[in-house]
């Protein structure tokens, strides 16, 4: 059965044309499995149609800007965007539809309400409060029950379902294409002869923690005087350096936005790559990029990256908001190559486990358990008032 | 008896009627999940002994081991139409033996150095891995049938029909620790 071809359809609730954590696995996701010979096909809002190329997405319509789960989102629903759902699941015929984060208020719990037959659904977030899931009114739990297979990424995102759903989720993580980030060039503003260290992170955003690394670099510095410390990523450079002193500006080096490939440039250049988020984290997946790079990790002991460092064996850690434990772990890292060297190999060691190529096989292991039937996925017509109404409107079709 | 009255009464058996309607909705799917649940769970279980068969005879594991391994390698085939208990234990004792047997990382990495054996092993443990995987949608669909029949409403009214009271298929399938990959 595993070596059928089958026809998948991908349900992505967030704008397909911003850039995102779900986007982006979703896109992964189907890169893999068309590269295994699998017919997909995505479902996502679109902004501007001009923006994508034929035939990458199916256009589930124009998404609005709401706030969902502490942030502001782009999804779309309603009526048409029902419709929208609804054609595509008749136009497709599919042997399974793989939803993405199916409590957002969007195309995928909309796919939910309209199809029947084997469903899958993976959870990325952690919801830690919501109205919607404590009332868990009689729709949306009607929606969750069509769903086959559960899958979560992260050992937050299981909690959340398990806490507000009942019942169990499988674990299967978030893939990194770590062949991809295994070769590139060095990046130009790096000088090997240096030690450096990289930062990766939106500047303004506190729980990325670049003040604790801040508060850490004079020790740093003291210790390790011909260092050098490149921070990437946007943000307003003028209000960040107010406070700084002089010498930990003559040490510090913005690199600004980075691109992809500049991204992978940076993380083989760098000796240390620093995380010093103080929360929010479900995942790290820069930890991996950065494992998979060859670039050893040191981290804030945050839970989610001490799975993701196997406690402290694929990379070092130090106390959370800690910036006098932070400098002392990155002065004995910064001034020993070796135990560099070994964290290199347990890294790497430890991010095959997250590679895609794992990754995809143990969703095709689930989308395999939830298809013995034979069953396609249907439209839903039944207790779906509105469903068949919006069907029936003629100015809608 | 007035107009208002009557209305009122057709408001509450509509909405009556549209409750009972969409549960047993609700129920018949969960009831059709379930059942393709088992289906596969079935399936995967009957792989997974298979496979063990196989390795019990290709002569790589210590002769205890082997012989313990193909004794209930083959109970587990031949329960396949036992009730559910007898089941449940034979495959967890399945599940034991072979935790016993492959629990190991480095032993297991010597045995892999035969490619035959490597395949063999890549096998069972994709085998494991789908059973941990059917079992748990199985009862994640149990769970949530038990949860909607566990009501005053749909006992009365048979929403569930003759369809016995679902029960949750609790064994161990715990993978061994030589089998996941590069051990982590």
């Amino acid at each position: 059965m595993s070596g059928d071809i089958m026809r998948i359809g991908l349900v992505c609730p967030y704008a397909w044309d911003s850039p995102g954590g779900v986007r982006s696995h979703v896109a992964d996701l189907a890169f893999e499995l068309r590269a295994r010979g699998h017919y997909v096909d995505i479902l996502a809002p679109v902004d501007d149609p001009n923006s994508i190329t034929d035939g990458e997405v199916t256009n589930g319509g124009k998404p609005v800007s709401i706030r969902y789960n502490g942030s502001v989102a782009r999804l779309n629903f309603g009526l048409r965007a029902t419709r929208q759902v609804r054609k595509w699941i008749q136009e497709n015929d599919f042997d399974l539809v793989h939803v993405h984060e199916p409590m957002a208020p969007g195309l995928s719990l909309l796919t939910l309400w309209v199809a029947d037959g084997p469903i899958v659904s993976t959870w990325h977030s952690s919801i830690p409060r919501s109205r919607v899931l404590a009332s868990m009114n009689r729709i949306v739990q009607t929606a969750m029950e069509k769903v086959s297979g559960r899958i979560a990424v992260s050992e937050d995102a299981r909690e959340t379902l398990v806490k507000h759903l009942g019942g169990d989720a499988v674990l299967i993580p978030n893939g990194v294409r770590v062949k991809a980030f295994q070769t590139g060039a060095r990046h130009p503003q790096f000088d090997a002869s240096i030690p450096s260290i990289l930062f990766f992170g939106r500047l303004e955003e506190t729980r990325k923690g670049l003040s604790v690394l801040f508060d850490a670099l004079p020790a740093i510095i003291a210790s390790v005087p011909d260092v050098q410390v490149f921070i990437a990523g946007p943000g307003d450079i003028d209000e960040i350096v107010k406070g700084l002193s002089d010498s930990v500006l003559d040490h510090t080096v913005f690199l600004g936005r980075l691109n992809d490939e500049e991204k992978i440039q940076a993380l083989h250049s760098a000796d240390v790559y620093i995380a010093p988020n103080t929360g929010g984290e479900s995942f790290g997946i820069v930890l991996i990029e950065a494992m998979a790079a060859g670039t050893a990790v040191l981290a804030s002991d945050l839970p989610a990256f001490s799975r993701v460092l196997d406690g402290g064996t694929a990379g070092a850690m130090f106390k959370n908001e800690d910036s006098a434990d932070l400098a002392e772990q990155a002065i004995a890292l910064l001034g020993d190559a070796d135990r560099r060297e070994a964290l290199l190999t347990s890294g790497l060691q430890r991010v095959m486990r997250f590679d895609w190529e794992h990754v995809v096989d143990d969703v095709l292991a689930v989308y395999e358990s939830v298809t013995v039937s034979d069953d396609r996925v249907t439209e839903d017509l039944r207790g779906q008032i509105i469903g068949r109404l919006s069907t029936g409107i003629p100015g809608l079709r | 008896m007035n107009w208002t009255w009557i209305f009122v009464t057709i408001l509450v058996l509509a909405l009556v009627g549209w409750y009972l309607s969409t549960t047993a909705g609700r129920l018949d799917r969960l009831h059709r999940r379930i059942e393709t649940a088992t289906f596969a769970l079935d399936a995967q279980l009957l792989r997974r002994s298979s496979i063990a068969i196989e390795l019990s005879v290709a002569g790589v594991l210590d002769p205890a081991s082997s012989e313990v391994l193909a004794e209930i390698a083959h109970d587990a085939r031949l329960a396949t139409d036992s009730s559910m208990d007898v089941r449940v234990s034979i495959e967890s004792a399945l599940s034991e033996v072979l935790i016993k047997a492959l629990d190991d990382p480095e032993e297991v990495a010597f045995l892999r150095e035969d490619p035959a054996i490597a395949d063999l092993m890549d096998e069972l443990s994709a085998a494991i891995r789908r059973v941990e995987l059917s079992r748990r949608f199985l009862n994640d669909a149990v769970l949530a049938c038990l949860r909607i029949r566990d009501n005053y409403f749909v006992n009365w009214f048979h929403l569930a029909g003759h369809t016995p009271l679902p029960e949750p298929w609790e064994m161990q399938d715990r993978t061994p620790e030589g089998l996941t990959y590069l051990g982590a």
